[in-house]
């Protein structure tokens, strides 16, 4: 039996949900979020029949019922305990259900966990996928994916973490944890860390909704609206970043006609609230230089003074490498290639950078722009050499064979 | 991102080994798989047989030719291999120096990032 679209946003929205009000009731974070998977994959069986009147009250009755087995089977008496039922459950506790989304999220991106078992975990337990389809977007088996939210799962368990929102003084942190968490599920997505495919759309999909999801909930949060905004930009270009058979297209050669003006437009009013109401960040700072790009009619129209003024501020209140890398390439633009590559030159000097394909890339793109094709097909090699992506090193590769002095390169969206 | 942790032996190396030193080095391969499976990082695991079993084909003018392994002489070869997915190449580097391989005088352990896959996942 399959299920629609609608009924699958359906459940994936009810299942922070549904798990929230089952942990607060029972605490056994780990237990109750067995229970859950168990009532979702339930619901997909009975619902494309018979959809109930009361989806949320279905499943935590459905969900209850299940933990109640499994207690059941460890110790009989504590079941006497729980047999309550939620069948008549209204949906009058919708703010404590929301509230309960975020406080899952937090406890999903918990500091004791590693980034990879963060977005496992905060995949299955907040965005409701299940672990097959969690291990088939990032190509490992389901077994493998299953051990990985065990141990999370454990690892929270261990740290003695309670279901509750952190305290004030954490806050701050934690919230980063959970932006940093969504920009790794919407980066594997958009340019795949390995693997042929330069994109898989479910887990760029996933990354914004339950951004928005963050962001419906902290609307003043001008962070959470900048890494909404930033998704939403990039996400406006995909289907202009590839052609037919799969090869790269870089920013400046993409048909700017075809990017998503909706989605522009959406992540334009929501930076725009953001810059004017919150203290910068580095999403919103992002967020801006793509809304620049976006902004702009063609690689030569693109205002590179905003786009060099935007990195430096970027580089400022989050000093990384690969910004400085990037800003490389505006500096470019606007001083020329010589300043960009004096800025190579010191960029080299960082241990981080040692040898990275970005640098060797970015480096053939300026050469290529001082008209020193030798240098530049030098470069392209070395960088194609690096990259683990086949889709990067056949484009790199091209590149190399065939230097055309293009104006601009697809700024980069990896992690900092 | 998923590593190729290659077990590259030496015969040579293997030979001089004592029946304790082998035992520690099968049970240190017991620890580790177990060590990575529950962490969530294993994908497969796998030795291959010994190399003077090996066949290399060959199309020449249309025709097969098959023939014993050229590489026979080859001092080092591989004999097995680790295929994960863990965190970053510092983690690949950790993992890799937990095979007792890598704590061999004249072996070691190589780790190189992977490409590109294909396949059921869970063959």
């Amino acid at each position: 039996m399959t299920i629609d679209a609608a009924t699958e946003n359906l459940l994936r929205d009810l299942t922070p949900q549904v798990l929230g009000a089952l942990v607060r009731r029972y605490g056994q974070f780990e237990e109750c979020e067995d229970a859950v998977q168990e009532a979702v994959l339930e619901a997909t069986l009975k619902w494309p029949s018979e959809l109930p009147a009361n989806p949320r009250g279905w499943l935590i009755t459905v969900a209850s019922r299940r933990l109640i087995d499994h207690i059941r089977s460890d110790h009989a008496r504590k079941a006497r305990e729980l047999t309550v039922s939620f069948e008549n459950t209204t949906d009058d506790s919708e703010v404590a259900a929301a509230d309960d989304t975020l406080t899952l999220l937090y406890l999903c991106c918990h500091p004791a966990l590693t980034p990879a078992s963060q977005t496992a975990l905060t995949l299955r337990a907040v965005g409701g996928l299940t672990t097959a389809e969690i291990a088939h977007a990032f190509l490992v088996p389901e077994g493998t994916m299953a051990a990985r939210i065990s141990r999370a799962k454990q690892s929270i368990k261990a740290a003695g973490s309670q279901f509750s929102m952190p305290a004030p003084v954490e806050l701050h942190d934690r919230l980063s944890a959970v932006l940093h968490t969504l920009y790794l599920i919407f980066n594997e997505g958009y340019t795949a860390s390995s693997g042929a495919d330069l994109h898989r759309g479910e887990l760029t999909r996933d990354a914004i909704r339950l951004t928005r999801m963050v962001h419906r909930q902290l609307p003043a949060d001008g962070e959470v609206a900048g890494l909404l905004a930033l998704m939403l930009l990039t996400d406006s270009r995909r289907t202009t970043r590839t052609t037919a058979s799969g090869d790269l297209i870089p920013l400046a050669e993409q048909d700017r006609t075809q990017w998503d003006k909706t989605l522009i437009g959406e992540a334009n009013s929501l930076l725009e609230a953001a810059m004017a109401r919150s203290p910068l960040g580095p999403y919103q700072l992002q967020a801006a230089i793509a809304a620049t790009h976006a902004d702009a009619q063609s690689a030569e129209d693109t205002n590179w003074q905003q786009v060099h003024v935007l990195y430096k501020i970027l580089e400022r209140i989050a000093p990384n490498p690969m910004v400085t890398l990037n800003r490389a390439v505006a500096l470019a633009q606007t001083a020329g290639p010589a300043a960009a590559l004096d800025l190579l030159t010191e960029l080299e000097a960082d241990p981080r950078m040692e040898n990275h394909h970005r640098l060797h890339a970015v480096r053939a793109h300026l050469l290529e722009m001082s008209g020193d094709a030798p240098s530049a097909r030098e470069q392209y090699k070395l960088a194609a050499r690096g990259t683990a992506s086949m889709t990067e090193r056949r484009y790199l590769e091209s590149r190399a064979s065939a230097p055309v002095p293009p104006v601009g390169v697809e700024p980069t969206l990896k992690p900092f | 991102m998923k590593f190729l942790l290659i077990m590259n032996v030496n015969t040579a190396v293997l030979d001089a080994l004592t029946e304790d030193e082998r035992n520690e080095i099968g049970a240190g391969h017991g620890a580790f798989m177990d060590t990575i499976t529950k962490s969530g990082e294993l994908i497969i695991t796998q030795a291959l047989a010994d190399p003077s079993q090996s066949a290399v084909v060959r199309i020449r003018g249309g025709q097969s030719v098959v023939t014993d392994g050229p590489f026979l002489e080859a001092k080092e070869f591989v004999g097995g291999f680790y295929l994960i997915d863990c965190e970053n190449k510092e983690r690949a580097i950790e993992l890799a120096a937990m095979i007792p391989d890598a704590s061999i005088e004249g072996l070691g352990v190589e780790v190189r990032q992977i490409m590109f896959s294909a396949g059921p996942l869970d063959a």
